[in-house]
């Protein structure tokens, strides 16, 4: 993956740098020595690395100003960085960029229930919003993979999404307001606690938009109260073609689930081996996930597995209780973690037209004997989103390259059926050179000049999103 | 008029124009400063290109009428989720609302509530801006993450950063049953205890409105499943039994009306002024409406008190005044954001107002910056947002 090459005039401001950012943090909130930066080098897409000049920790809004305002003086980019769990390589830094960290920033500011909010610091892992509500009856939505590690900031960055939101939505549909601070230090109010603010949609704008635009240091969140009940069945099937079809039925039926998880062979296969949680072995596995009172459930239950049946499944286990509904999840809950055990897998995450499923498996195991890996593909059927795992060894040379281009392929049959590269991991540096397969010039034009208007010097988080030659002449600028 | 047929037609229209366009779709929503421009209507840019019910995404041009959609849905037993108002009512105006239409006034109706806005449930565009390039954002399905979201941008946007060519949805499958609950004789902070009580609960209400006046109710409607939506009926009834007398409308047909007239604010049709204002239930029904008094004879709430209709016949531009202050004032609006936005007035008085809620220095600056960026000549529905 190519990275613009340093710049040799800001390498040579740090130690000015520094001794001005240390000026208005408190002691120890810069970290500059070079063993202690190396902890800021990667985030989860660990194949990338690079340690950044310095990162920051800064514990309020108007601290982040301060750095931000010193930086865009300077002309130092910025990295923000939320709990640095990004796949995509959101948070990676440069060697001539600062580290923008927002893990001091965790507390809650406010909960308001009777008006369904709750006003959080960003650096707040996404597990833990829920957890300040949860004894009063209350959630939050949106639930990424990683969301006991996660921090609101990074949810915000990449409008991160998760298993339940065919009901609830994703980031964007829960996220109120925001307070961001610009790249000049500017601090702004955009939306509120109310359902929506007046004039053009800033908020929406701003989310997912990579930490390009502004550092987010307070959000207010959208809580609901939580459900009932919850419970799933378990259905498996000898063909792709026809869970595909149960997933079409079920919702063409007006059921809405909260959950519609599909997993196929090479998946049921490896987590079967490892977490034993009784999958039956077939080609295809759903898990559906309802929500409501006790009675409530059977009723959208009973539906649902009357049009399983239609279908000739070759399992069908309902939920009666807790423990069966554990070992309905244990298997999907460990799919990553049973990849993981075979082999260094990289995860993709393209989303397509639910119809369109059939094909893209078929495709995706061709192409697996094509490129020599193997290939598992955990899926969030209820909304396009695919998972495929591809299997390769990080030691042998030349497998993570293999991988990478399986990977951009798959990616691209995404776009070609209708879908896209990307569905709730965002583009970072992972995706940024497949982004003119989805997009013409113009289109990438188009939201690059939305960059220019709130970061005319293009220093917040460089070398994201947009391929670098389609950026060059504006990074240049 | 210019009225293109395609896409490209309306890019070459664009491109061509030398001076400002008065953009619109159908005509039936004239919000925002009266524009002086060349017309430029979209309703023969109209058809359904795609819609795939078991994914539950539609595809359609942006003159598209919403009336015809809302057909196509049905017949698969699928809506616009979001319940779109129809202004025709409240505006008394002509013509036929287009789905473009929708998305460039983020028209969303009392569900929006509990499901999202049109904004929410939008998850594509293509437009052209205002050099005349074709663009597109976001796509047809669900879950896009790739690239900035310009979908939000758009939709809301009133055609001043592009004009709208395409728009796909998600659309949601249709409950088999609904009730609404009614609770009589309930005002001020009772209604809003009995829709907070309501929205706060998990037995999903999905509209929950107050009207005030001679017969003051607050109305709190469930869909659903049948078995569910009886459940939940009987659960929120012993939730607000203490509140006053509760009385259950059964019948598909008077719940259709009921909600209709709702959406569509048919109770301040006869008003010459109407305002539409987006504060925090609480904000809105402890702090705005008493500091009106008087000013507040002619509402109606919605969105459990977070939305507030208000008409009046007299006074307008002062009452304008004080409302879009009043919303800027931490002290009645501690949660910040919202607005107050005129919806319906003459043309003189549209003229002579903000008619959309003024900004906030820095957000300002942005906004200026985006249109700036997206329409360089300045010719798209220029002025109208202020």
């Amino acid at each position: 993956m190519e990275m613009p090459a340093p710049n040799p005039r800001v390498l040579s401001l740090k130690p000015r740098l520094v001794e001005r950012l240390q000026a208005v943090l408190p002691a120890g909130a810069v970290i500059h020595d070079e063993a202690e930066t190396r902890a800021y080098e990667c985030d989860a897409l660990t194949a990338y690395a690079c340690p950044p000049l310095c990162a920051v920790l800064p514990a309020t809004t108007q601290e982040v100003s301060d750095v931000l305002r010193i930086c865009h003086e300077m002309g130092v980019p910025v990295v923000p960085r939320g709990a640095g769990t990004s796949l995509a390589g959101g948070a990676l830094p440069t060697a001539d960029s600062v580290i923008l960290g927002v893990a001091r920033m965790n507390a809650v500011l406010e909960t308001d229930y009777d008006n369904r909010f709750i006003r959080v610091q960003t650096g707040r892992t996404n597990l833990s919003v829920t957890g300040a509500v949860e004894a009063d009856g209350f959630f939050y939505a949106p639930d990424p993979s990683s969301q006991l590690a996660c921090a609101i900031a990074g949810n915000i960055a990449m409008n991160s999404g998760g298993a339940h939101c065919l009901k609830y939505g994703v980031t964007t549909n829960n996220l109120l307001g925001v307070t961001m601070v610009m790249m000049d230090g500017t601090v702004a109010e955009i939306g509120g606690a109310c359902m929506d603010a007046g004039g053009y949609d800033l908020l929406g704008l701003v989310c997912g938009s990579e930490g390009q635009l502004g550092v987010v240091t307070e959000a207010t969140l959208r809580i609901l109260p939580k459900p009932e009940g919850a419970r799933p069945v378990l259905m498996g099937y000898d063909s792709n073609e026809v869970a595909g079809q149960v997933v079409s039925d079920i919702i063409k039926a007006g059921v809405l689930p909260v959950a519609i998880e599909f997993m196929d062979r090479p998946c049921i296969r490896a987590t079967e081996a490892f977490a034993k949680a009784g999958y039956p072995d077939c080609e295809a596995l759903l898990i559906v996930e309802v929500e409501g009172s006790d009675a409530e459930i059977d009723e959208q239950l009973g539906l649902i597995t009357q049009i399983a049946r239609r279908h000739n499944p070759v399992e069908l286990r309902e939920s009666t209780g807790p423990e069966e509904s554990a070992r309905i999840w244990l298997g999907r809950k460990s799919a990553f973690g049973a990849m993981g055990q075979i082999n260094d897998y990289m995860c993709l995450d393209g989303t397509i037209p639910v119809s369109q499923l059939p094909y893209v498996l078929r495709r995706i195991g061709e192409m697996s004997k094509e490129y020599g890996l193997d290939v598992g593909n955990v899926f969030h059927a209820g909304d396009g989103n695919m998972h495929p795992l591809i299997l390769f060894d990080a030691n042998k040379p030349g497998d993570l390259e293999l991988c990478e281009a399986f990977g951009a392929d798959i990616l691209r049959l995404c776009v070609e059926v209708g879908g896209c590269l990307t569905g709730e991991h965002g583009v970072g540096i992972e995706k940024r050179d497949l982004m003119v397969d989805q997009f013409g010039p113009d289109d990438l034009d188009i939201q690059m000049a939305v960059k220019d208007v709130f970061d005319p010097k293009w220093l917040l988080n460089p070398a994201k999103v947009f391929p670098l030659q389609a950026s060059q002449t504006r990074r240049a600028a | 008029m210019m009225k293109p047929k395609t896409e490209a037609e309306l890019a070459d229209m664009v491109g061509a124009a030398s001076g400002p366009l008065h953009v619109f779709g159908g005509g039936t929503r004239p919000i925002g400063h009266p524009v002086t421009g060349a017309a430029l209507g979209l309703s023969d840019m109209s058809g359904i290109v795609d819609y795939e019910p078991g994914a539950l995404t539609l595809v359609a041009k942006a003159g598209t009428p919403v009336a015809g959609i809302e057909a196509a849905l049905a017949g698969e037993g699928q809506r616009l989720a979001f319940e779109p108002m129809d202004h025709r009512v409240l505006l008394g105006t002509s013509g036929t609302p287009t789905i473009g239409g929708v998305v460039a006034a983020n028209v969303s109706g009392p569900r929006r509530v509990a499901v999202g806005a049109a904004r929410d449930f939008l998850l594509g565009v293509r437009f052209v801006d205002g050099r005349g390039r074709v663009l597109k954002n976001g796509g047809r399905v669900m879950k896009n993450v790739t690239g900035y979201d310009l979908v939000k941008l758009l939709a809301g946007s009133h055609g001043t950063l592009g004009v709208l060519s395409e728009v796909s949805f998600k659309v949601l499958p249709t409950p088999e049953a609904v009730r609404t609950l009614v609770l009589h004789g309930v005002t001020g902070r009772d209604a809003l205890d009995a829709m907070t009580r309501a929205i706060t609960s998990p037995f999903e209400v999905s509209g929950a409105a107050h009207l005030p006046g001679d017969d003051p109710r607050v109305l709190l409607r469930i869909e659903g499943f049948a078995g569910s939506v009886a459940y939940r009926v009987d659960r929120l009834k012993a939730l607000l039994a203490d509140l006053g007398e509760i009385s259950v409308i059964d019948t598909p047909e008077e719940n259709a009306a009921l909600w209709r007239a709702i959406r569509d604010v048919e109770a301040l049709k006869d008003r010459a002024a109407v305002w539409r204002i987006s504060m925090t239930p609480g904000a809105m029904m402890t702090g705005l409406l008493p500091a009106l008094g008087d000013d507040a004879r002619h509402v109606q709430l919605d969105w459990a008190g977070g939305l507030c209709w208000l008409g009046a016949d007299t006074g307008a531009a002062e009452l304008h005044g004080r409302l879009q202050a009043l919303v800027a004032d931490r002290d009645v609006n501690a949660g910040g954001g919202g607005h107050a936005t005129l919806i319906k007035g003459d043309e003189a008085l549209r003229a002579s107002v903000p008619v959309f809620q003024p900004q906030p220095a820095p957000i300002a600056a942005l906004s200026e910056g985006l249109r700036d960026r997206f329409d360089p000549r300045g010719i798209l529905n220029p002025g109208l947002m202020g």
